[in-house]
């Protein structure tokens, strides 16, 4: 993550991290498989080259069923989580039954359209529900929406755009699709330098959502030559 | 205002000292004076059936229709005053398309149905408005939540229905619907009821000439609501006035 405003009339005697914007350049990624969705994000919030937090958690609920994962700057996209938690809850009371991840994508999407000139955020909304079961849909920076099977984000998912062509396949078991977004997100932060720190993870099914965390030392091992 | 019970009826923001709402009473009658309005919720779909009573041969035929498509998977029947019925199809319309365009899915006609009800319901508390003089009957099918109908009276009161009828004839038609397994019956055999139910209980008396309406939403218009199509639409005309001519035969042989 990383933080979003450029401070035009920064004190250039200060250090740059005291002005540049809090931002998650960021790694993260989410995978349907058989029952449900893996959501995964690394834990890096810097503020230029500094690294303001080093475990973030970047995976914020907003319903029971209804995760995102955030990536662009920190304020925006928490603020804009919370518009959207405030919008379901509501929605839901209306509704009598827990909101579709669709309609939490739409309200993502019109927020992110409508205030695209002001906003830096590229969001994957990821959960499950009783319609169509385990759902993704990215919400990139200009406010498009889309359905994918497997989506990633964040500076660090340009690194891995092939990793994820060449080993994803549909209909996956949890355990691979859990293997799947730790390895992606490990190769991710090792070639990022503005993603790192821990793995974080959640398996959204109809049970709801389960969250875990991979450390430092215990992520998979990769060439790093 | 000799007696209690009178003199409260110009009003709606005011209560009888029975604790009635008289202009809501009276925007009920104009529903009954309407020609009957059938719903019908089978176990793949929802069919309307009107009696639309044409008051003037001079009218193009199809002329005034009762029946409105309110979003594609919706349908509205209406009974009533017609022009306030086109107010109440305006307002679910732009509900439906709001609500398409927040959240990104059709709405759900539980959801449609609770709006437009508080909209009706709004109209019986001020004194400044009259309530509106209409019913309407709601309906829409969908693989994740099967058939659904409702209908909301003057009143802004609503119920989710199996069969629901309104208009003129409606205890007729009521006891006629009781009659039916509406929950094995499909949208093809509820067609033929339904137009059979409309010849039976229109009075030739008192109303000359009528028009059916037909409409169907259901698993085999994927879910859209459309006009019966012309042939389907015939073939139960006929079966309902072959059924009863039949009645009429059969009542003379009595005799």
């Amino acid at each position: 993550m990383a933080a979003s405003v450029i401070n035009t009339y920064a004190d250039p005697c200060l250090p740059e991290w005291m002005n540049a914007p809090h931002s998650t350049g960021t790694s993260i990624m989410a995978c349907e498989f058989d029952g449900g969705v893996v959501i995964g994000a690394d834990s890096r919030t810097t503020t230029g080259a500094y690294i303001a937090n080093r475990v973030t958690d970047k995976l914020t609920k907003i319903t029971d069923h209804i995760y995102c994962c955030r990536s662009g700057s920190a304020a925006d996209t928490q603020a804009i989580a919370d518009i959207v938690t405030y919008h379901l809850n509501f929605h839901r009371m209306e509704l009598g039954e827990p909101p579709l991840v669709q309609t939490a994508a739409a309200i993502f999407r019109e927020l992110c359209y409508n205030y695209r000139d002001s906003l830096v955020a590229g969001i994957l909304v990821a959960g499950w529900d009783k319609k169509k079961g385990g759902q993704i849909y990215c919400v990139p920076i200009g406010g498009m929406v889309q359905r994918q099977a497997v989506s990633i984000g964040g500076s660090g998912s340009s690194y891995v755009y092939g990793y994820v062509d060449a080993n994803f396949k549909p209909n996956m078991t949890k355990e691979e699709a859990v293997k799947f977004v730790t390895n992606t997100l490990t190769l991710a932060m090792l070639r990022d330098g503005s993603s790192g720190g821990v793995v974080r993870l959640g398996v959204i099914t109809e049970a709801g959502v389960e969250r875990t965390v991979i450390l430092g030392d215990q992520l998979p091992k990769f060439y790093e030559g | 205002m000799s007696s209690i019970g009178t003199g409260y009826d110009l009003s709606a923001s005011q209560f009888s000292p029975d604790g009635r709402v008289f202009q809501v009473e009276y925007a009920a009658k104009a529903v009954e004076n309407s020609g009957t309005v059938i719903g019908l919720r089978g176990k793949d779909g929802v069919v309307f059936a009107v009696e639309k009573l044409v008051t003037s041969k001079l009218y193009e035929p199809g002329a005034n229709k009762r029946i409105f498509h309110v979003d594609e998977h919706v349908g509205m029947a209406v009974a009533g005053l017609i022009s306030d019925a086109r107010q109440m199809v305006e307002t679910a319309r732009s509900e439906a398309s709001n609500y398409r365009s927040q959240y990104g899915i059709p709405v759900p006609l539980k959801y449609l149905n609770e709006r437009v009800s508080m909209y009706m319901h709004a109209y019986t508390l001020y004194s400044a408005v009259r309530p509106y003089g209409c019913s309407v009957v709601m309906g829409s099918w969908s693989e994740h939540d099967g058939p659904q109908m409702f209908m909301l009276d003057p009143s802004g009161v609503s119920f989710s229905y199996f069969g629901c009828a309104v208009g003129k004839a409606k205890q007729a038609a009521k006891t006629e619907i009781e009659k039916l397994k509406l929950a094995d019956m499909t949208v093809k055999e509820l067609v033929k009821e339904a137009a059979r139910i409309i010849y039976l209980v229109h009075d030739e008396l008192k109303d000359k000439q009528f028009e059916l309406e037909l409409s169907w939403v259901s698993k085999d218009t994927k879910g859209r609501h459309q006009l019966v199509p012309r042939d389907v639409a015939a073939e139960a005309e006929n079966h309902a006035k072959q059924s009863l001519a039949d009645i009429e035969d059969s009542d003379e042989g009595e005799m």
